[in-house]
């Protein structure tokens, strides 16, 4: 303790660690070194209101990088009430994106328009054109998709738009396409934002490595300018998969429905990316539920009221295809953004097919588990009788029939459900 | 050499087969241990569900077309059992498959019957709709039909009524319901809606034997229980006031008994401020109403004539 | 061209018996289901004719088929919705809502395009059907 330290109440400032538990399945017995979990509690007084870089900075300053520390995870936080309720939250949230989008009862069709590189703004908007106009919600830029020299910005953003509003009135529903604004600055940020803005788009995108002040400052005008703001995880993957080092990205979904986006790639279960489906769901429920409760077995290490908070749409992108859609609804329910880059641009009939492929086999699944029928056993034959009648249904469930990505995951839960005898 | 054709087995099916399935014995169990006496509703009853297990047989093997007309009349006077047995129709019905819910709408006129000019369409529908898929119970059923007001709504409401009856005998049974008497005159000047009620059912009053056996069901479901000088009390009230007029069957003995618990009430409470704090209660005082509680009434001091209304 | 607002727009039209079975399902939920109807389906025109209330309180879907068939004998021309409001905390919205009606010819929208600021576009959508006024377009 220096003098200084004296002219404070050096012990509220403190961090206090309550409880210490070992992590099942590690220490002696077992071949991984002894873990712990530890409970650690701060005063409120810590954090500067609404500011996710100071909350960040007091929790994963310096502490991850401590020498006397081998290994070290952020697994989850509680966010009290008060603290919460000085965060804007989401600009839009699911309720008020589905009333303007006026579309309920199923979850939301999106893909990534490929190649992402090399099209020029001209190529690039048809295939906007062909994935919305074949039935899909949105279409999305890639996260590095920025101004490049294949195609500047502004050229992409008028061309798309062209694409979106033509598919507008060709289906008579509000379409979109997710305009990335990520940039070098935030005043390019704002730019762009306001470009997309003048051209009457509902949506833009942001990348995760923008930084937390800017995906912010990004929500706030988000919610100022009547705009869904879409986050692409970019960057993510290099501290939150290992289990023993890092960020869960549980965290990082509570931290960004606190910082205020709208959209926010989450995993998938059966798809490409990482995603066990325990870990998926405590994720899930972060981001869409009011209240979650303390729940081990999805990692949720805390009851954790969201004071009101907006719900965020959670987007399930990567490896996932027309045949998966009733093991994606058992998993992700109807709350989330279902994007099928591969699945739709892949078509062997053409955008266009690859489109209505999932908009069918999503229509047909959401009615047959309407009406009672059990999808997760009989979903495969739900598809296979919509696909009698609807020949883009027959070719994808041909296509990809066999594609699956059976890979253990990195991240898992460390609490598992004991069998008990019945 | 030919061989002889063979007829097909005639499809067969077997009522007590159904009858099991249907688990009817319980429900009819359940109303002969719910109500008292009522042997002539019950037997109705009994014979209505053979009626419509005997319907269903038949449709199992295509001999009838269409829904049956199911709707039904309860008469009888107030407290004898109508609405109870009204549900246990209604599980009956639901059962059996006649209807899609096991639920009951009980209404009155005025929850079909507007106030208004275009009020009570509207009105008359939201019921009809909300009690879709099962029973619409319409107490005092007379009263949708005002003969003394040429431009009464309730006409309004019958026709609508008539035509839903009529037309979606598969998603609605009503079951009508008020005094005989009444409904007898209702019926005479509404003879569509006579002629749509496919059941009548007659609800008798209770003799004084079986008022004295509801009033220990009573009591004993609210956790009371009547002491022998209690019981031969009651029974003398009973036969007092089956003299009486506006006598409302198994509802009037509920009325007093429930005035017999407050009495009781103001006994033990008496008692236990006179005796102070250190006087402790058992379950058995509790419990207990004794013959004061039910000899206070009015009608044991009185003279007839002033026991009009005060009982 | 079809317009494919609505949940279930890429099927084929719903029968009775299908949209009995959404209703059953909206019920069970415990929403309420309401009818809506209009002739002009701009995706921007949120407010469509009630056709009476929301419905509250109903055990079985007959009540809405019957509207529904109500509303298309008097509409036979129009674009017909059953929606599902659901009023619990957190949601206080929507939950389903699909086209039951729709005229048998569908004749779709203009894109205006008004040149603005060099190379940048300001995009109106307007219905045909809306040309003509109303109660006369379908």
């Amino acid at each position: 303790m220096v003098w200084t330290d004296r002219l404070t109440a050096c012990d509220k400032y403190r961090a206090k660690a309550y409880r210490v538990e070992p992590v099942p399945n590690t220490g002696p017995g077992t071949q991984t070194e002894a873990q712990y979990f530890a409970y650690i509690a701060y005063a409120l007084d810590l954090f500067e209101e609404g500011s996710i870089a100071n909350l960040t900075a007091s929790i994963i300053g310096n502490v991850f990088g401590f020498k006397p520390l081998k290994a070290l995870r952020l697994e989850d936080m509680r966010i009290p009430v008060a603290y919460l309720k000085t965060f804007q939250g989401p600009a839009t949230g699911i309720v008020v994106e589905r009333e303007r989008l006026d579309k309920f009862g199923r979850p939301l069709l999106g893909a990534t328009t490929k190649p992402k590189l090399g099209l020029s703004g001209r190529n690039y908007g048809r295939v906007v054109y062909e994935a919305l106009k074949g039935g899909l919600d949105f279409v999305k830029d890639d996260e590095n998709i920025n101004s490049q020299p294949f195609m500047h910005w502004r050229d992409r953003f008028l061309f798309v738009m062209e694409a979106v509003n033509r598919a507008a009135a060709e289906s008579g529903e509000v379409k979109g396409h997710y305009l990335n604004v990520t940039a070098a600055t935030m005043e390019d940020m704002y730019e762009r934002a306001e470009f997309a803005k003048s051209l009457g788009s509902n949506i833009i995108m942001i990348d995760l490595v923008i930084g937390y002040t800017a995906i912010q400052s990004m929500a706030k005008w988000a919610r100022r300018n009547d705009m869904i703001l879409h986050l692409h995880r970019a960057g993510h993957g290099t501290y939150t998969r290992q289990k023993s080092h890092g960020i869960s990205f549980r965290v990082i979904s509570k931290w960004m429905r606190m910082a205020g986006v709208d959209h926010i790639h989450a995993g998938t279960v059966v798809g490409k990316l990482e995603g066990d489906p325990s870990v998926i769901a405590g994720i899930y429920d972060t981001l869409r539920e009011m209240h979650t409760p303390r729940d081990l077995q999805h990692g949720l290490y805390f009851d954790q009221d969201w004071a009101s908070l907006r719900r965020v749409m959670p987007v399930a992108s990567g490896g996932i295809h027309a045949g998966q859609m009733h093991q994606l609804i058992h998993y992700l329910g109807e709350d989330v953004v279902l994007q099928f880059g591969g699945g739709t641009i892949g078509h062997p009939q053409g955008i266009q097919a690859g489109a209505t492929a999932n908009r069918v086999a999503l229509e047909a699944m959401i009615q047959a588990r309407n009406e009672g029928v059990d999808i997760w056993h009989e979903g495969p034959e739900v598809l296979a009788k919509a696909a009698r009648w609807c020949s883009p249904l027959r070719a994808a469930l041909d296509t990809w029939k066999d594609v699956t990505f059976d890979y253990t995951s990195t991240d898992t839960v460390d609490y598992v459900p004991t069998p008990t005898a019945a | 050499m030919n061989a002889q054709p063979i007829d097909p087995p005639a499809p067969t099916t077997s009522l007590a087969r159904l009858y099991a399935e249907s688990g009817m014995a319980e429900v009819l169990a359940q109303l002969d241990a719910e109500l008292v006496g009522l042997a002539p509703v019950k037997t109705r009853i009994g014979e209505i569900a053979s009626l419509l297990i005997v319907e269903k047989a038949r449709r199992n093997l295509g001999l009838t077309a269409g829904a049956p007309s199911l709707h039904m009349c309860f008469t009888g006077n107030p407290g004898t059992g109508k609405t109870t047995v009204a549900l246990r129709m209604a599980e009956i019905l639901h059962r059996l498959g006649y209807i899609r819910k096991n639920h009951l709408v009980s209404v009155t006129r005025d929850d079909l019957v507007g106030q208004y000019i275009g009020h009570t369409a509207p009105k008359t529908k939201d019921v009809l709709k909300r009690a879709m898929g099962g029973v619409l119970f319409i107490d005092e059923a007379y009263y949708l039909y005002r003969p003394e007001n040429e431009r009464d709504y309730g006409q309004e409401a019958i026709e609508i009524l008539l035509q839903i009856m009529e037309n979606q005998r598969e998603d609605l049974v009503v079951i009508l319901a008020g005094y005989r008497t009444r409904m007898d005159t209702f019926f005479q000047s509404n003879p569509g809606m006579a002629s749509r009620i496919a059941h009548h059912i007659d609800f008798p009053d209770y003799g004084a034997d079986e008022l004295l056996a509801i009033a220990e069901r009573m009591t004993a479901r609210l956790d009371y229980r009547l002491d022998a000088g209690a019981r031969e009390a009651l029974r003398e009230y009973i036969a007092l006031r089956l003299a009486r007029p506006h006598f409302a069957n198994a509802r009037s003995i509920r009325n007093a008994l429930d005035r017999a618990r407050l009495r009781q009430a103001g006994r033990l409470f008496q008692a236990a401020l006179a005796a102070g704090v250190d006087a402790e209660l058992s379950a058995e005082q509790l419990t207990t109403i004794d013959a004061a509680d039910i000899r206070a009434s009015r009608l044991f001091n009185e003279r007839p004539a002033e026991a009009e209304s005060a009982h | 061209m079809r317009i494919t607002q609505g949940t279930f727009s890429f099927l084929p039209d719903l029968t009775d018996e299908q949209i009995r079975a959404q209703v059953e399902y909206i019920l069970q939920q415990g929403w309420a289901p309401s009818i809506e109807f209009t002739d002009d389906p701009h995706p921007r025109n949120t407010y469509w004719e009630l056709w009476g209330l929301p419905m509250f309180d109903l055990k079985d879907a007959a009540g809405v088929l019957m509207e529904v068939r109500a509303c298309r004998a008097q509409y036979p021309d129009h674009y017909i919705k059953v929606n599902a409001f659901d009023s619990t905390h957190g949601f206080e919205t929507l939950r389903l809502s699909f086209i039951v009606n729709r005229p048998a010819n569908e004749n779709g929208f203009r894109l205006i395009r008004q040149e603005i600021d060099g190379r940048a576009l300001r995009y109106t959508l307007q219905s045909y059907a809306s040309d003509r006024p109303s109660g006369s377009r379908y």
